[in-house]
């Protein structure tokens, strides 16, 4: 089986979000980038899937050359090799035909790439990924089993969770759950050595045109102070949650 | 031309979330001078999206249909489109909404913006807000393509009655291979789902064990409220993982979010800032969480929080 795994490079989860060039630019002086979690559950299900069932896996990026030290972390946990898209990350549609090409090129049975990135959190790139290249498409996903070419996975729904069967080629969203926390891998020393000699190839990116275009970005207005309630006196909270707030 | 907008339900009953992306695709056809078109799905009484600004609803009653499938759903939503000449697919931001989104977006070569806040502020260039960095940051964005669609932040716009009526007619797709299907479900039918919940209570680790979530419960059942936990708490098995809401977990974007001893990390705010007012317990009054709440209580759960169900029961009660 053949896996490519999606990583998609994103601001750490504790970063503070500012923008430049007059709010048109995401400000990126400080930022720790980090795999996207989503993505790392699914790098390390990847592993799972190697180790037990001999599968090789390939991990890819759409972005700049400033992406490289994510695509070396994820060589480090073992992926076997990577491929940098060169081309910027405009949109979820531009992204996603970038990577219908490297999954049409390299033939790939699985895909798995994560439920959302926490920068733009579109939710898109997947879905949009699956119908570009005509796979079965399962989303919010939390375990994943592959027979041959036959798929059992679990996956979230709004209040529960629902068994599907389906096969490959496959892509899938995933999130926690396909492993767990106290699974992911830390690159260790040998990894990061072995990750120096594993290929990273660039590859130039095919002519595509973004859908979509963020032009100006804005951060929520400041927060007026809390409003203190007495512990002794709760019909004061639930007054005000009635008269005031009237959310009840 | 046309707006059009998937209308979702549950056996047969539309959901509010349905009525609200109806309001929101009317606001949208007054600024594009058009009408809105409905889908729905084996669904009642669908009349009513007139009340909201629908002037036709196309019904699809299939058996094919029953269980929603995102390939087959985006089908019949793209032949629809496509019939009615749709300038703007809209959609709520439920979990299928956004499984089926992209799907479809491929499908009408749509460009498609997810958790969108407001209705657009210019519709040439179209332009919606919507929200980024898991709700630290808004971003404008200008969707270029001849045909867009629109995912809507859930309780982001409201309901807005209009006075007018729908058509109905019905629809039949033509359905392709289904490619993923449904063995068996696991959903709790008597509670409220944190998705479509206007009211949240949420524990932390300040509960100190599983066992102290019946007032969380209790609390929970006299509000109409669904439960949420932080991330601690579900990794701990405290509550199970659908459970866990913020950056990494399930979004939440209620009109009411309780925290109980809940610190407020920036990754458990992140995830539940959409909410529209917080309200948080904590006994630590230097809890990060009071700063990015609108009503807080400095106490001990252990005692505040049966006490508060209390004053709810006597209000219910008092209002019914
Ligand atoms: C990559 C990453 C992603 C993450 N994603 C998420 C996420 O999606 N969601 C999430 O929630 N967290 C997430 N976290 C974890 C986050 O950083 C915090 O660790 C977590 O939110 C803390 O949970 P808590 O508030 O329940 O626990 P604690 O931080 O331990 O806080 C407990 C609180 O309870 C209060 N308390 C104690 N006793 C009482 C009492 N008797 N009555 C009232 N209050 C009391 C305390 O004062 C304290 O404020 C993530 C972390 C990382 C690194
Ligand atoms: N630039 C990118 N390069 C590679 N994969 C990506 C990129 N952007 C998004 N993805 C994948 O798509 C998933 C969902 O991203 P999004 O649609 O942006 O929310 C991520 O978890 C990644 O697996």
């Amino acid at each position: 089986m053949k896996i490519l795994v999606c990583i998609s490079h994103v601001p750490d989860t504790t970063s503070k979000i500012n923008f430049t060039d007059g709010d048109t630019k995401f400000d990126t002086n400080g930022v720790q980038f980090v795999i996207n979690p989503n993505d790392e559950f699914g790098l390390t299900r990847a592993m799972w899937f190697k180790e037990k069932q001999g599968a090789s896996v390939d991990v890819v990026n759409v972005g700049g050359p400033e992406t490289e030290p994510t695509l070396r972390k994820a060589l480090a946990i073992g992926a076997d090799s990577a491929i940098r898209v060169n081309a910027e990350a405009t949109d979820g549609f531009a992204v996603a035909k970038q990577l219908a090409k490297v999954v049409n090129d390299g033939g790939y049975d699985l895909v798995i790439a994560g439920r959302e990135s926490i920068d733009y959190n579109g939710a898109m790139v997947p879905g949009m990924l699956a119908a570009m290249v005509n796979a079965n498409f399962v989303t919010n996903c939390i375990s994943l089993e592959v027979e041959g070419s036959d798929a059992t996975a679990v996956r979230e729904i709004d209040g529960g969770k629902e068994t599907v069967k389906t096969a490959l080629p496959l892509v899938i969203g995933g999130q926690k759950g396909l492993v767990e926390e106290s699974d992911l891998r830390i690159p260790n020393m040998r990894g990061i050595m072995m990750a120096r000699k594993k290929p990273l190839n660039v590859v130039e990116p095919t002519d595509v045109t973004a859908e979509t275009k963020a032009v100006r970005f804005e951060k929520p207005a400041p927060k007026g102070a809390v409003k203190l309630v007495d512990a002794d006196n709760l019909d004061a909270l639930v007054t005000l949650l009635h008269t005031e707030a009237k959310v009840i | 031309m046309s707006i059009l907008v998937y209308t979702e339900s549950e056996n047969g009953k539309l959901k509010k979330a349905a009525l609200e992306v109806v309001s929101y695709a009317k606001a949208i056809a007054d600024q594009m001078g058009t009408s809105v078109t409905a889908l729905a799905v084996n669904a009642e009484n669908v009349e009513t999206l007139g009340n909201y600004g629908a002037s036709k609803v196309l019904l699809v009653n299939n058996e094919a249909l029953k269980e929603f499938n995102a390939k087959t759903y985006s089908a019949t939503l793209q032949q629809a489109a496509k019939k009615e000449g749709a300038q703007v697919v809209v959609l709520s931001s439920s979990a299928n909404s956004k499984y089926l989104a992209p799907l479809l977006a491929v499908g009408l070569e749509a460009g498609y913006v997810s958790n969108v806040v407001e209705a657009p502020s210019s519709v040439s260039p179209f332009t919606v807000k919507h929200s980024a960095f898991t709700n630290k940051a808004f971003a404008n964005t200008e969707i270029n393509t001849e045909v867009k669609i629109v995912g809507l932040s859930n309780n982001s716009f409201g309901l807005v009655e209009a006075d007018g009526s729908a058509t109905v007619e019905d629809f039949s797709p033509s359905l392709p291979d289904s490619g993923v299907t449904v063995t068996s479900v696991d959903k709790a039918t008597d509670k409220v789902s944190i998705a479509d919940a206007e009211i949240v209570v949420s524990g932390g680790r300040g509960l100190k064990g599983p066992e102290n979530w019946g007032m969380i419960e209790d609390l929970a059942e006299v509000l109409g409220a669904a439960t949420a936990c932080s991330k601690p708490v579900s990794d701990l098995g405290w509550r199970p993982h659908s459970e866990h809401v913020g950056q990494t977990g399930k979004p939440v974007a209620s009109n009411l979010y309780i925290a109980i001893g809940i610190s407020g990390a920036i990754q458990h705010l992140a995830g539940i800032n959409a909410s529209k007012v917080k309200v948080v317990i904590n006994t630590d009054p230097e809890a990060p969480f009071f700063k990015a709440a609108d009503y807080g209580v400095v106490g001990d759960a252990f005692e505040v929080v049966p006490k508060l169900v209390e004053k709810l029961k006597a209000f219910k009660a008092a209002n019914a």
